[in-house]
């Protein structure tokens, strides 16, 4: 098989799904097919300019962007104006001068512009519809988490300026380490974490460190069968063997199970509460309780913390250290994978042991960063730096202007319809669509159906592939493993009953098709820019860069 | 609640379609005992969009902003001026608030982004491939130590006195509860680097070489012999690199030998934001692909025979692999790895190089100038944009002292290394092509009234 490296060749394979044939660019009307960087830009272009070296003489002061000219030192120097000679154009690169072409090709500013705009429009997102992806919370990104995020003051400052020049900076650091500390009833709190899996290897550290002060070697983590793939890879990492707890019929973790299994060399549990199945864990303070019993540490994934918060603290529940994804239940954007943010918050057993830097408020107001030269006797037990710097403040900033957006009671309320959404979903769909703990009572935020009744032939895959064709995004498949075929949704709160509707019969109409054995479900999608892609191609023989074409004489 | 679209009418119609007489109703599996009453006490009820804004604006302006002083600061985050269309692009819905791309069918724009990005860093470190981006460089930093550990089964990494200490302390963290072993060194005051005393150091156990170009404190040196030695021994050479607008003028890590090149993108179309978050890149050989942490975007076909893209070898990943994943990594920066991507477009092969140059004739002539007030020393001979001088005083009380005279005049070495008597009067000054030579004047002189 050959890539058609072209990209853009007009489309004539059966396979086409109306009647007005190929057209002479490949485009059809508003779905436009884009090249590659490479195809269509050189090394020759750029879309950039930049002013000469040398100042012109007499040249004004630049005015900075607040208006205000920018004061300099009225000390006259010895050399006001430097020669061109001096220094100008004198290389010290230590005869490290690139001497070959690097290869990167430039387009102009309108072609730029263009290429992304061409992209972009090759991908669903949230501002488009729906996006019911369970354990992924895409909810709206309200745009002033944007705009703030953009101030000057946060965004054009330096992570190593003197701490008197960034008391802002680390005011908002300060102020939500406060509101995730209140929001989860825990102790304190470590900001550093730079996504979910980064918060919960800190979580884990966290536990490990108390572990080795307390004179222990404790080698294994339990996790529960659902638990995302996170979870075990983490603990892995750190050095623990994992093994697996059960479920109980109705999807929760068995209890005694669990009990059985702990004893000295359980360092702890990691479980996700709501659990990956939708559900509430009944017996998170009985669990917790046991597992402390027996010596050992409560983590709880947070991903889910949109379902409860507001209503429910964790610290309530026993639960020794929980990270929270900022781009999850406080809605800083996804940006197609990333950045995230994982903050951790810890309970009194485990916060000496968080990593290095955090912030610490004075009665006068005034932040100090404790890192490196100041941790000394404040936090001697610390295991250290998790990265550079001091975090995701780009989150930070987002996350905050979104708490105080909502406040304590508006927080409430988004638990609250986000369940209710999650429900109205659930008791619509199981009906047409199979929901294995449907009868364990209502589900939180996310709703587990399985792919029971299909017709032979027919996957969850196929059924996903149909949404993508209804103008959806298709929730989430294949997960949790505990359920055959899984579809996971978690509509959230931030999609109207309208909206809701419109997905619930797109929904149903397409499993309808898949119980019927509609065989053009195979083929689905056919409305996208791209009908099903080779994936085991793209493995077997992996193409990560692009290579020029080579001009064979042969060819 | 301006973001929650539901009505009281729409939630007592819903809740009756589910069979609840109220909302308690649906959370009746959290036991009595954790089931708050009300609202969290001391925390404050809902804003408006202006109140909010507000508040956040009169926290925004208690920062000294880069973009109102002189300013000289680097040391692993560069201010570089960044063209419009960078902001706009990444501000586009489609990018913005789209999900990893799982769905691929409906996700090219996020995955061909990805792939040209991967070529992108690929090329600039002179490897073959390169990851869709890590969280920033110091966890890229780890993670190649940890792969370099996988590729040559020995767990003793020999990290360079020049290499970034927080990229030092990160490793630390990790290599203490993974069992790996780390030789490391604080960096001297001099123009020599440490490569000469990091190839003696090699041996039967070493998995990797780990050395940082243009190194903390700004110096660059060939890596080509380093690279030849560790290979002969077995063990990989690592460059990293933190400020990647020098690979517009320098030599690529990946031509002198590097076997992983990883760093910081920040630089290139992502901005300070106060230290995050940022890109970290990630590139190696194509012998090594499959013990590469991180999501890779793959070429392949669709069903008509179109080329399209994937994310591909998943299998090295958490989500498949569980406890066997090469890393516990999950996500990547996807929008600032867009960004970086994006300003790397419109700059291109030419405008790189240009602001490479425009970058160094500016480092070069402050360099000179500073250099010329009294107490104070040039300590590099090679530098990019990027250089150290000694003060006669120690540097971190001075750099205060220039902030409260409104100069931001670079990183002391007293912070980055705290106690060492030895470093505490070096001072880490960088030099982009946002700098004038007004900004340069305003610093020199302040530094000697400083200095006096």
């Amino acid at each position: 098989m050959t890539i058609n490296r072209s990209g853009w060749r007009p489309e004539t394979s059966a396979a086409s799904n109306d009647d007005a044939g190929a057209t002479f660019t490949g485009n059809r009307a508003l779905m436009l097919e884009e090249p590659l960087l490479f195809e269509i830009g050189d090394t020759r272009t750029t879309g950039v300019d930049f002013d000469l070296p040398s100042p012109l003489a007499g040249e004004g002061q630049p005015a900075r962007s607040d208006g205000r000219v920018k004061e300099t030192s009225s000390v006259t120097s010895p050399h006001p104006n430097p020669s061109p000679a001096e220094g100008r154009g004198a290389s010290r690169l230590g005869g490290l001068d690139r001497n070959k072409e690097i290869g990167l090709a430039g387009l102009t500013e309108p072609q730029t512009v263009r290429h992304y705009t061409r992209l972009s429009r090759q991908n669903y997102a949230i501002d488009l519809g729906l996006f019911p992806l369970g354990s992924c919370t895409m909810k709206h990104n309200p745009r002033l988490n944007e705009k703030v995020a953009r101030m000057p003051g946060f965004a054009d400052v330096h992570p190593l300026q003197p701490v008197d020049t960034v008391q802002g900076a680390l005011g908002v650091i300060n102020e939500l380490a406060v509101w995730l500390i209140e929001l989860t009833g825990m102790y304190g709190v470590a900001m550093t974490p730079k996504a979910g899996a980064h918060g919960e290897l800190c979580g884990i550290l966290c536990i490990k460190a108390a572990l080795e002060a307390r004179g222990e070697d404790r080698k294994v983590i339990l996790v529960p069968e659902s638990a995302h793939g996170t979870n075990p890879a983490t603990a892995a990492f750190a050095g623990f063997s994992i093994e697996n707890i059960p479920a109980n019929a109705d999807g929760r973790v068995d209890l005694d199970a669990l009990k059985a299994r702990l004893g000295p060399d359980v360092a702890g549990v990691m479980i996700t509460n709501p659990n990956t199945c939708g559900l509430f864990e009944r017996d998170m303070k009985a669990i917790s309780d046991a597992v402390h019993a027996a010596g050992g540490y409560v983590y709880c994934d947070g991903a889910n913390f949109n379902a409860i918060v507001g209503r429910v603290r964790p610290g309530d529940l026993g639960i020794d250290a929980m990270h929270i994804n900022l781009h999850k239940t406080f809605s800083t954007p996804h940006g197609g994978g990333g950045p995230g943010a994982g903050p951790v918050v810890l309970s009194e057993a485990l916060a000496p042991y968080g990593p290095l830097p955090f912030t610490e408020r004075y009665a006068d107001g005034h932040i100090t960063l404790v890192e490196e030269e100041t941790v000394g006797d404040r936090h001697p037990d610390s295991f250290g730096r998790m990265s550079a710097f001091h975090g995701q403040m780009g989150m930070f900033t987002r996350a905050l202007a979104y708490i105080l957006s909502h406040g304590a009671d508006g927080l409430k309320q988004v638990a609250e319809d986000a369940v209710l959404n999650a429900n109205y979903v659930l008791r619509s769909l199981e009906g047409v669509l199979d929901a294995p703990f449907g009868a364990s009572g209502p589900c939180m935020h996310e709703a587990l159906f399985s792919d029971k009744g299909f017709a032979g032939g027919l996957s969850t895959l196929d059924l996903a592939k149909g949404l993508i064709d209804e103008g959806f995004h298709p929730m989430t498949m294949y997960f949790p493993l505990v359920v055959h075929g899984a579809m996971l949704i978690e509509p959230t709160e931030t999609e109207g009953k309208a909206a809701l509707d419109q997905f619930i019969g797109a929904v149903r109409s397409v499993a309808q098709r898949a119980k019927a054995g509609d065989g053009r479900l195979k083929a689905a999608p056919v409305f996208a820019p791209r009908r099903r892609l080779d994936e085991t191609l793209a493995a077997r023989r992996p193409v990560l860069v692009y290579k020029e074409p080579v001009q064979a004489a042969a060819e | 609640m301006r973001y929650l679209p539901l009505s009281d009418h729409d939630r007592r119609d819903m809740l009756a379609a589910v069979g609840a007489k109220s909302i308690d109703d649906l959370f009746t599996d959290v036991p009595e005992a954790a089931r708050l009453k009300g609202t969290i006490p001391g925390l404050p009820d809902h804003a408006s969009e202006l109140a909010v804004e507000r508040h956040m604006g009169a926290l925004a302006r208690k920062n000294m902003v880069a973009g109102d002083v002189p300013f000289f600061l680097g040391a692993g985050a560069y201010r570089h001026h960044i063209p419009a269309s960078v902001d706009h692009i990444i501000q586009r819905g489609e990018f913005l608030t789209s999900y990893t791309p799982y769905q691929p069918e409906i996700a090219q724009g996020t995955l061909q982004a990805l792939f040209e990005f991967q070529t992108q860093v690929a090329r600039l470190y002179g490897c073959e491939v390169a990851n869709a981006s890590m969280y920033d460089g110091s966890t890229a930093c780890w993670e190649a130590i940890a792969m370099a550990a996988r590729v040559t089964r020995r767990k003793k990494a020999i990290l360079s006195g020049g290499l970034h200490p927080h990229y030092v302390s990160t490793a630390r963290t990790m290599a203490k509860f993974t069992g790996d072993v780390l030789e490391t060194a604080l960096p001297e005051l001099s123009a020599e680097t440490d490569l000469a005393r990091l190839a003696t150091a090699i041996d039967g156990e070493t998995s990797a070489v780990v050395v940082q170009y243009p190194d903390i404190l700004g110096r660059i040196e060939d890596l080509s012999d380093l690279a030849a030695k560790c290979h002969a021994a077995g063990a990989l050479l690592i460059a990293v690199v933190t400020e990647p607008v020098a690979l517009g003028a320098c030599r690529a890590p990946g031509e002198m030998g590097a076997d992983i090149v990883v760093g910081e993108g920040q630089a290139i179309g992502v901005g300070l934001n106060f230290g995050g978050p940022y890109v970290g890149l990630f590139a190696t050989r194509e012998k090594y692909v499959r013990q590469m942490p991180g999501r890779l975007a793959g070429e392949t076909v669709d069903a008509a025979g179109k080329r399209g893209f994937v994310l591909t070898l998943s299998t090295r990943e958490q989500h498949i692999r569980r406890e066997k994943a090469t890393s516990n990594i999950c996500t990547n920066a996807g929008l600032c790895a867009l960004a970086f991507s994006v300003h790397m477009t419109l700059l291109g092969e030419k405008g790189l190089r240009q602001l490479a140059a425009v970058n160094h004739a500016k480092a070069v002539a402050a360099a000179e100038r500073l250099a010329r007030v009294p107490g104070v020393t040039l300590v590099n001979e090679s530098f990019f944009n990027e250089f150290t001088l000694k003060l006669s005083k120690e540097a971190r009380p001075a750099v205060r002292a220039l902030a409260d005279a409104g100069v931001l005049g670079g990183v002391s070495l007293g912070r980055l290394y705290p106690g060492e008597a030895a470093l505490a009067n070096g001072l880490i000054v960088a030099v982009t092509e946002t700098v004038t030579d007004e900004d340069v004047e305003a610093f020199a002189t302040t530094l000697e009234g400083v200095l006096a």
